[in-house]
């Protein structure tokens, strides 16, 4: 597999931002991850190191050291809900056993119907709007239990 | 609550605060301009800089003026230098660097410019932290506009000044708001931090002099080349001047990003500004700027919110990000939140970090879980004194082994009490309220 045409063209460009081209090789792995069917797959760790010109092992040393990166497909849709201090006071556990209940997902995995995966994660800078999610990339702040099931119930 | 000089959020209520338009309205880039149109020196900025007393607010409290001026000489050492952007905000409670970011970007990109011309730096990197999607669009909006207006690039406004601004999105790793982290992460490998010495200054981006800046540090300089380090003295305390954005999370009626000069009494942060502790209830422990800093306890809160003082109750400034624990809550559970958090962000290089992020972890875990023993605490101490400081190659290992001293030294007795009754004795966990739902098998 090589890359697509329109993402060579993107990191064309962006490998000019830097001396070195390998230093584009992280936002170069975002824009595979969404283009590419939302994760880091094996083949494409081997496109990006023959676009680098790295050794495929030095990519996927490099994916594997960064949480945003996944090394399988999510569901069609995924909530990251933090559970660091500021939400975990704020009522994060009764958030997460609740998205847990309304997706049908366990933590660190995916609803049986292939509709959402569920992770926590760590703080993301939403603490004085705690308790949080992330939804497919979107910020969702100031939980209650309602607002939860609002959100996650007008996914389409 | 008394009125005082504020200047860092003053724009972020604006409409369209965001745009070229509105920030230039509101007197933006005119300290680019008086720069460049009176020909300032580099130097002489580094010393107008050094002279209003700023200091750091990503976390160290350096003195940044001292710090711009660690870069070499520039006609002995020829090669390109850079500015690294510091914009990984993720030290827990800290939401600070989102606010300006998301509301004033244009704020951020005139101070990069201003640290640029400082040390006259070819490019700079403005290093985001992937989740921040709102506020990298919002920054890279900014500087799409302000690179067509001419204030980005080459010949800035027809002058000699020349510099590239360039945004880079990082993926998750608290490690990469360390600087030398930052820079391997740059550079696009593993978040692995460097030994110091070599120092960035010295050798930083692709091996060339680089300083690295918080992003609300870069914010002031504006604010100081405009109005004179003798109006931003005005503000705050002799040894820490101006004003700083201090995040409170947890249990208060209002949580926010409130702007405050430095020196300001955190109990009027806690009763004044955020409404006091919330539903009624008492104060029983606080952590001062992010989960690294020492949490004391609420008989100390009414030290001054400045690194001298912070430092003389055993604490330190931080991020400035107050976190705040009503007398329900339970300093084990938030021990064990907290190193679960170091656990996972250990890059792994140092054992002392590695190993002992984990342990704290585990016996955090096992006390508030009510399979404690008495020995703990002391296998805490020990452990916390076996990681820092000084004996790892960044501080993380430090951010860990501090809380965990400062939790022994304010509340043993509730640690021990863990221990002596098998389980959690505070109320908020004994309503069974709170459940945690089942993990995947892997």
């Amino acid at each position: 597999m090589s890359l697509p045409d329109h993402l060579v063209a993107e990191l064309d460009e962006l490998v000019t931002h830097y001396p070195e081209r390998r230093a584009a090789l992280i936002p170069a792995l975002h824009r595979c991850q969404e283009e590419l069917g939302g994760w880091i797959s094996p083949e494409t760790m081997e496109a990006c190191a023959a676009y680098f010109d790295l050794e495929p092992v030095e990519v996927y040393g490099v994916v594997t050291f960064y949480p945003m990166f996944r090394l399988a497909p999510p569901g069609e849709h995924v909530v990251s809900v933090c559970h660091n201090v500021s939400c975990d006071l704020r009522g994060a556990r009764d958030i997460l056993a609740r998205v847990c209940e309304v997706t049908g997902a366990p933590v660190h995995g995916t609803s049986p119907d292939g509709r959402f995966t569920v992770t926590t994660v760590e703080c993301q800078g939403a603490c004085t709007t705690a308790p949080m999610f992330d939804l497919d990339g979107v910020y969702h702040e100031e939980l209650t239990l309602e607002r939860v099931e609002e959100i996650l119930g007008g996914v389409q | 609550m008394a009125g005082h000089e504020t200047y860092l959020l003053d724009r972020c209520h604006l409409e369209g605060s965001h745009t070229l338009d509105v920030y230039r309205a509101h007197g933006g880039y005119t300290a680019l301009a008086k720069v460049l149109d009176e020909g300032l020196r580099p130097e002489a900025m580094i010393e107008a800089i050094k002279d209003s007393g700023l200091r750091g607010r990503g976390g160290a409290g350096f003195p940044s003026g001292l710090k711009f001026s660690f870069m070499p000489n520039h006609e002995k050492d020829r090669r390109p230098r850079y500015l690294a952007v510091n914009a990984d905000e993720s030290e827990p409670g800290t939401c600070k660097d989102r606010v300006l970011m998301r509301d004033d970007p244009h704020g951020l990109i005139e101070g990069v410019l201003l640290g640029a011309y400082a040390i006259r730096a070819k490019a700079a990197y403005i290093y985001v932290r992937g989740e921040y999607r709102h506020e990298y669009d919002r920054v890279a909006a900014a500087l799409a506009e302000a690179r067509a207006a001419g204030l980005v690039g080459d010949n800035i406004r027809g002058s000699d000044f020349s510099c590239d601004v360039w945004m880079h999105k990082g993926a998750g790793a608290y490690i990469c708001g360390e600087e030398t982290g930052l820079m391997e992460s740059l550079e696009g490998k593993r978040g692995h931090p460097r030994p110091k010495p070599p120092f960035p200054a010295g050798s930083g981006l692709w091996a060339s002099p680089t300083t690295v800046n918080n992003v609300e540090t870069l914010f002031n300089l504006p604010f100081i080349i405009n109005r004179g380090h003798a109006w931003y003295r005005t503000m705050g305390t002799e040894a820490s001047p101006g004003n700083f954005l201090c995040g409170i999370s947890g249990h208060v009626e209002r949580p926010g990003v409130y702007e405050l000069p430095l020196g300001i009494s955190a109990r009027v942060v806690v009763e004044e500004y955020a409404g006091g502790v919330w539903k009624g209830r008492k104060l029983k422990a606080w952590f001062p700027g992010g989960s690294s800093t020492g949490l004391l306890p609420a008989s100390l809160i009414d030290t001054r919110m400045d690194h001298d003082g912070l430092r003389a109750a055993g604490s330190m400034l931080g991020t400035g990000a107050m976190i705040i624990l009503d007398e329900t809550a339970c300093v084990a559970r938030a021990s064990e939140v907290i190193m679960r958090f170091y656990d996972h962000e250990s890059c792994g290089q140092c054992s002392q970090c590695r190993e002992g992020t984990q342990w704290l972890h585990q016996i955090f875990k096992r006390l508030e879980n009510g399979q404690g023993r008495m020995e703990d605490i002391e296998l805490l101490e020990s452990l916390a004194s076996g990681m820092a400081p000084g004996k790892t190659i960044c501080a993380l290992s430090d951010a860990a082994a501090i809380p965990t001293h400062a939790v022994i030294k304010h509340f043993k007795d509730e640690l021990a009490e863990h221990v002596r009754r098998g389980g959690c004795p505070c109320p908020e966990q004994a309503t069974g309220a709170l459940r945690e739902p089942a993990e995947a098998s892997a």
